[in-house]
């Protein structure tokens, strides 16, 4: 059933801007999808900022655009490529 | 007609059609008639909860592109003082009308008084300028409602108008001319396009252009100290040119604001400086005294902030005395004393309100400072 | 990475990074916010903002509408001033907890009362950020805050049950882990004609957080998922708030009532008659 599903599963990018991050967390626990997890890297605020660590999961669903609250991150669905 | 009815009527012809008040004697009678007749030329009234509201509600009239005005007198007048200086700060051009009655606090509701002047130029927090008018007759309650409006628009500045109980409830003839025969001025609006329009970027002494919401302008007003687009900065410099602009615009074009009705100042021994209900008083004392020989000369001030120093300085190379009557406890009287600089006798006659003065008393004081003027080298030395 | 975020074209992006701490739900209510008017029929340059002061209150400040960041307490009466003159314009109050119902307090009842056509917008925190986290008027008992050191005393006011008893079309209450809900309700909210509340619970992780051991802003939101229980129509005087209590989330109120202006029209032909021209607006 779960590999039927998948199949139509949409797929999504997603775009973080990891300057404007402040490393609240929201998008990585709010992810339906898990794709997100905090990096290990810096900002230059000092934030860590989060990184896509299961990008090929994202549907695009926008909700870690819609939870972050400095705009640095949005998802995207992507119009799959026709073979 | 009376002084509240002129104003309101003064209001219609400059174009006012947005009004929010709240009932205060004696100035409520302003409000009433602009609710009886906004219906029917296309203006709108409101009456909010509370002075504080008809203050705030009166400038987003302003930003829609109203030409706006809200009334009020002695108590409602300190709830609104915030909103002046949002005003001044956000250069939004308004009309606060304050018939001014006896405080302090609720004090003599029905009577009159002149005891706000240094509220409406200093009453809200911070550094800014404000324009501020005072007829003295229900004639002139029409005429300076005009003027008021004008000068709203060109300078962007809240401008004031104090009347007082006396001249609000007075009942003489007023002539309202013809709509061609009155100059109203438009708001300045840009022609700039949205991309290259910056909402406070303006030169030295003037106003920027406006804009009114919903034009695509997409523009940001901010009481908080804002820089050329508009957006809230904490830099000291851009705080210092902004505050600097907003007082400039009012001082340096003081020439071109200021009304005074000068009678016999020319070869004055002794100048009554007055405004507002006292200035009639003021005119029969003057009259009995002139009859009886005395060189005695009267400076009406039509505008009271920016209060006249250029003049009054001039006045006082051969003025020997300056006498100042007002229905308070010395408020203009301290202006006039920073513009002669001790280089004239200066008089106060104060009064604590609740009715005008006794013009006796007025008369006694002229014939008192002719017999004691300054002598002009006891200052200098 | 190039993609631009899509709600920027919604913000003044020369103004971020914006002013709020992390774990903040400020930025996630103006999501909420953009996804709303992003397909209203309203155009954008016929949509107003108006905010009072506090963190809420730099809300218009980010938003590339016509904004404007008012006083404390008053953006309810400055957007009257705005809608009575061009009617046309869909104004929307996004403000505090402080600053609408302490000091602004009176004028939404009034504005309520009047059924004036604006949407109001209470991003409640249970503090005032801006200076330092004191009590409001909506902190729970028990609460701890600034002025409150041996927690606070004093009822809360109900929000929606404020707002329905004063006669508002529509109220509604999400948090802002609600955001599609949220999103939804505030474009439903700029629909109505007439007075339109909506509440969004939101996370203050610096001030109210931190003080009350409920944890950072993300710790904050997990509590609201935990705690909310979403119950459209709810009787109002249901939906009171306590102390790490249960928040009901939902739509109470949906109503029709005639607007102000639509009031005044009606009335004004009434009184006139058939001379009576309809007002539009200060041409």
């Amino acid at each position: 059933m779960a590999e039927a599903k998948k199949s139509k599963r949409p797929r999504g990018t997603v775009v973080i801007s990891v300057e404007l991050c402040k490393g609240c967390g929201f998008c990585i626990a709010f992810c339906p999808s898990a794709v997100l997890e905090f990096s290990e890297m810096f900002n230059s605020k000092g934030y860590h900022p989060p990184h896509a660590v299961n990008p090929d999961a994202c549907i695009g669903c926008d909700l870690c655009g819609m939870y972050c609250p400095d705009f640095a991150i949005f998802g995207a669905r992507v119009t799959r490529e026709v073979a | 007609m009376d002084g509240d009815h002129a104003c309101c009527e003064g209001a219609l012809a400059a174009g006012c059609r947005f009004v929010a008040g709240y009932p205060i004697t004696p100035s409520t009678e302003v409000v009433e008639r602009i609710a009886a007749r906004f219906p029917s030329v296309g203006g709108m009234f409101i009456q909010m909860e509370d002075e504080i509201a008809s203050s705030i509600a009166m400038q987003g009239a302003v930003w829609a592109g109203a030409k706006a005005m809200t009334v009020t007198s002695g108590p409602g007048f300190s709830l609104m003082m915030e909103h002046i200086g949002y005003a001044a700060m956000t250069e939004a051009p308004c009309v606060f009308v304050n018939v001014q009655r006896t405080g302090p606090s609720t004090g003599l509701p029905t009577q009159p008084a002149q005891a706000d002047m240094m509220q409406a130029r200093w009453g809200s927090h911070g550094d800014y300028e404000i324009i501020a008018l005072c007829p003295n007759s229900p004639q002139e309650c029409f005429d300076l409602t005009i003027e008021a409006f004008n000068l709203a628009e060109i300078y962007r500045v809240p401008v004031m108008i104090m009347m007082d109980e006396c001249v609000g409830h007075m009942t003489e003839k007023v002539v309202i001319p013809r709509a061609s025969e009155i100059t109203v001025e438009p708001r300045h609006y840009t022609t700039q396009k949205p991309e290259e329009y910056l909402p406070y970027k303006a030169e030295k002494n003037s106003a920027p252009a406006m804009v009114r919401v919903g034009n695509g302008y997409r523009f940001h007003v901010t009481g908080l100290t804002h820089d050329e687009r508009g957006y809230p900065s904490t830099s000291l410099e851009i705080h210092d040119r902004f505050v600097n602009r907003l007082i400039d615009k009012v001082r340096n074009n003081a020439r071109q604001i200021i009304m005074l009705d000068e009678t016999d100042t020319a070869d004055a021994d002794v100048v009554v400086v007055s405004y507002g209900i006292t200035s009639r008083v003021a005119v029969k004392a003057i009259q009995a005294a002139r009859k009886n020989g005395i060189n005695v000369g009267h400076l009406r001030l039509m505008t009271v902030w920016p209060f006249p120093e250029k003049r009054l300085h001039t006045l006082a190379s051969h003025v020997k005395a300056f006498i100042m009557p007002e229905l308070n406890m010395g408020q203009m009287y301290l202006e006039l004393q920073r513009c002669i600089e001790g280089r004239a006798a200066t008089y106060l006659i104060p009064h604590s309100g609740g009715t005008v003065h006794n013009p006796d008393d007025i008369y006694q004081k002229i014939v008192y400072a002719a017999r004691h003027p300054r002598k002009k080298k006891e200052t200098a030395k | 990475m190039s993609a631009k975020n899509p709600r920027n074209q919604y913000l003044r992006t020369e103004r971020m990074p914006n002013i709020w701490c992390p774990g903040c739900g400020l930025g996630t209510a103006v999501n909420c916010f953009i996804s709303a008017i992003e397909d209203c029929e309203t155009p954008l340059d016929q949509i107003s903002v108006v905010s009072g002061i506090g963190c809420t209150g730099r809300v218009a400040g980010y938003l590339k509408l016509d904004s404007f960041h008012t006083t404390h307490g008053r953006p309810i009466p400055f957007a009257t001033g705005l809608k009575l003159s061009n009617p046309k314009l869909k104004v929307v109050v996004f403000s505090g907890d402080g600053d609408l119902f302490a000091i602004g307090g009176n004028h939404f009842i009034h504005a309520a009362r009047r059924n004036m056509d604006l949407t109001i917008i209470c991003v409640n925190n249970f503090t005032y950020g801006m200076t330092g986290g004191q009590v409001t008027p909506t902190t729970p008992i028990d609460a701890f805050s600034s002025t409150t050191p041996y927690g606070n005393i004093e009822e809360p006011f109900n929000l929606p049950f404020l707002a329905d008893c004063s006669g508002a079309v529509y109220v509604a209450r999400w948090t802002v882990f609600h955001v599609r809900q949220a999103a939804r309700a505030m474009r439903e909210a700029m629909h109505k004609n007439g007075f339109s509340f909506i509440e969004i619970i939101s996370p203050c992780p610096t001030l109210y957080g931190r003080r009350n051991k409920i944890g950072d802003g993300l710790k904050m939101m997990q509590a609201f998922k935990d705690n909310s229980v979403i119950a459209d129509e709810t009787d109002t005087r249901n939906v009171a708030l306590d102390f790490r209590g249960k928040i009901i989330c939902g739509k109470f109120v949906d109503r029709e009532k005639t607007s102000f202006l639509d009031m005044y029209n009606i009335k004004m032909a009434e009184r006139f008659g058939p001379f009576y021209e309809p007002y539009e607006g200060i041409k």
